[in-house]
């Protein structure tokens, strides 16, 4: 009952907004083209989901059923973002547990870092398309670059906040070098680590978009792109809307992963 | 010969303005199976000699010596347990008490009869899979002794493990502790600024100067257990040692109230 009022009450602003844009296309007062009615976008959102051939015999109802564009453009940004921030989180959470446990270490690439980060992801775009010429490898490295930071900076942080009283404990109980930092650093890391896996896979999904409209004929990013050489302002739009549920569709499911993985953590008492 | 030899131990810390003399001449002898308490009040440098016993932080001159064998750092012959319990978060119950059996390689099953074994000793059953954050104040210490009591290590070493418990889980815990200690035999040392949970625990309890820490006195309680703290020979030795004690800690106001005189 309660949800259902929160709902409600949640739903009010976007409502009314689509009731005001849709009167409004309706008097004719924006431009078909510019902004399209929230009906024909819609009805477009529709089509965009829908299969595009009519179901064969030789087809399975399943296979048929997501033989749509959409769901093809969005496994395929969501295969580009997963593989890429593979990538760069692969990367950046050993360094960043080196660059954290040993200052010689941080001493020796943290200038490198600071230099290289504040770059944007985009700018390596020309080299990305030089080194790695066209289709899904330019997409990779661009995505990686984007997840890389965000985990590595937070890896770094996580690994100095460990409370030294959990290596007191540790060194007492006998343990090596290998086992502190697999069994106590490390898990006394996640909190952090995690944070950054966050704030990093959204970078991913922002530069996948991006790398999609320069190198690649599928995705989310490359269909709006694709949209607007036609004017087709009602598929740009359907395409954004998907965008956003595959964001919050992907951030959703790493939340939940966290609070798996956190399940021991003070923070998430209530 | 004891088992715990300190030997012409001293320790300095080397901080900017000058030398701070934590320890200076402490010479203890502790026998196998004694409980031993380390009393004093805060900057009297228990701590410091329970840390150089535990090898987290070395005397800088003389020895410490444990069944002969010089230490040189921490180990699991010389188990712990901290004021702040240090219990692994991110472990259940189950899992922290056997963690120090796993980084020892022991077989599956002996592991997990050690561990079912002290969840009964310390009457943790029903907390086997919990993780510590849902635990009080007193729980988590159980299992903290119980991570230490499945290493079997001959020495427990325990810096102020009650300070931060209210007093009656205080009372219930050190009775605890008694019956584990009468049962398995260990030698304790034990690091208190309470008098009366010295007087209610130790064979012997040892009473340190502020600054530099010194062996004031060396005391032997001579009362059998279980010692009822409303008797005259208890509140007589509570007395005392309160006198020993209190000279201290007015050394140690004064010394902070010159600090602040010089701020």
């Amino acid at each position: 009952m309660k949800n259902t009022k929160n709902f409600l009450h949640g739903a009010l602003v976007p409502v009314l907004l689509i009731i005001l844009w849709e009167a409004g296309s309706r008097y004719g007062l924006f431009s078909e083209v510019l902004l399209p009615s929230p009906t024909a976008v819609a009805a477009k959102w529709w089509a965009y989901l829908l299969p595009l051939q009519s179901l064969e015999p030789s087809q399975s109802y399943l296979a048929w059923l997501v033989s749509g564009e959409m769901l093809h453009d969005a496994y395929s940004s969501l295969f580009r973002v997963i593989a890429g921030f593979l990538i760069g989180a692969g990367l950046a959470l050993p360094l960043g547990l080196l660059m954290g446990a040993s200052t010689r270490i941080y001493d020796l690439f943290n200038p490198l870092m600071q230099i290289l980060r504040p770059i944007p992801p985009i700018a390596y775009i020309p080299l990305a398309i030089l080194w790695f010429g066209l289709g899904n490898p330019p997409s990779f490295f661009l995505i990686a670059i984007g997840a890389f930071f965000p985990v590595l900076m937070n890896t770094i942080a996580g690994v100095r906040q460990v409370d030294g009283i959990y290596l007191r404990a540790a060194r007492n109980l006998g343990v090596n070098q290998w086992t502190m930092f697999t069994r106590v650093i490390l898990p006394a890391a996640t909190p952090y680590i995690l944070a950054g896996v966050r704030i990093g896979i959204g970078t991913a999904f922002i530069v996948v978009i991006v790398s999609e409209m320069i190198a690649v004929n599928d995705g989310l990013g490359f269909r709006i792109l694709e949209a607007r050489e036609f004017m087709w302002s009602d598929k740009i739009i359907a395409g954004m809307i998907t965008i956003g549920l595959l964001g919050l569709f992907i951030d959703t499911a790493v939340s939940r992963l966290n609070n798996h993985l956190l399940r021991w953590h003070r923070g998430l008492e209530h | 010969m004891a088992q715990i030899i300190v030997n012409n131990v001293q320790k300095v810390f080397k901080t900017p303005g000058k030398d701070v003399i934590a320890l200076k001449d402490i010479n203890l002898e502790i026998k196998q199976g004694e409980f031993v308490c380390l009393l004093g009040p805060s900057g009297c440098g228990k701590s410091t000699l329970l840390n150089a016993v535990a090898g987290f932080a070395l005397p800088s001159a003389g020895e410490i010596t444990v069944e002969g064998q010089k230490i040189t750092g921490p180990g699991p012959d010389r188990g712990m347990v901290f004021q702040e319990y240090a219990l692994f978060p991110w472990m259940t119950i189950a899992q922290n008490i056997a963690f120090g059996l796993e980084v020892q390689k022991k077989s599956k099953a002996e592991i997990d009869l050690t561990v079912n074994q002290l969840l009964e000793l310390l009457h943790l059953n029903d907390f086997r899979d919990r993780f510590p954050k849902d635990l009080s104040g007193g729980m988590r210490q159980r299992v903290a002794i119980a991570r230490v009591l499945a290493l079997d290590s001959p020495i427990m070493l325990m810096d102020e493990p009650f300070g931060a418990l209210d007093a009656l889980t205080r009372r219930n815990l050190q009775d605890e502790l008694l019956r584990i200690w009468e049962k398995l035999g260990k030698t304790i040392l034990f690091v208190t600024h309470s008098i009366e949970e010295s007087i209610y625990l130790a064979d012997r309890i040892v009473v340190m100067t502020y600054r530099p820490g010194t062996v004031k006195r060396d005391q032997v309680v001579d009362m059998p257990r279980p010692r009822d703290p409303s008797s005259a020979a208890f509140n007589d030795l509570k007395r005392e040692l309160g006198r020993l004690v209190m000279e201290e800690q007015q050394r140690h106001a004064n010394d902070e109230m010159k600090l602040a005189a010089v701020d």
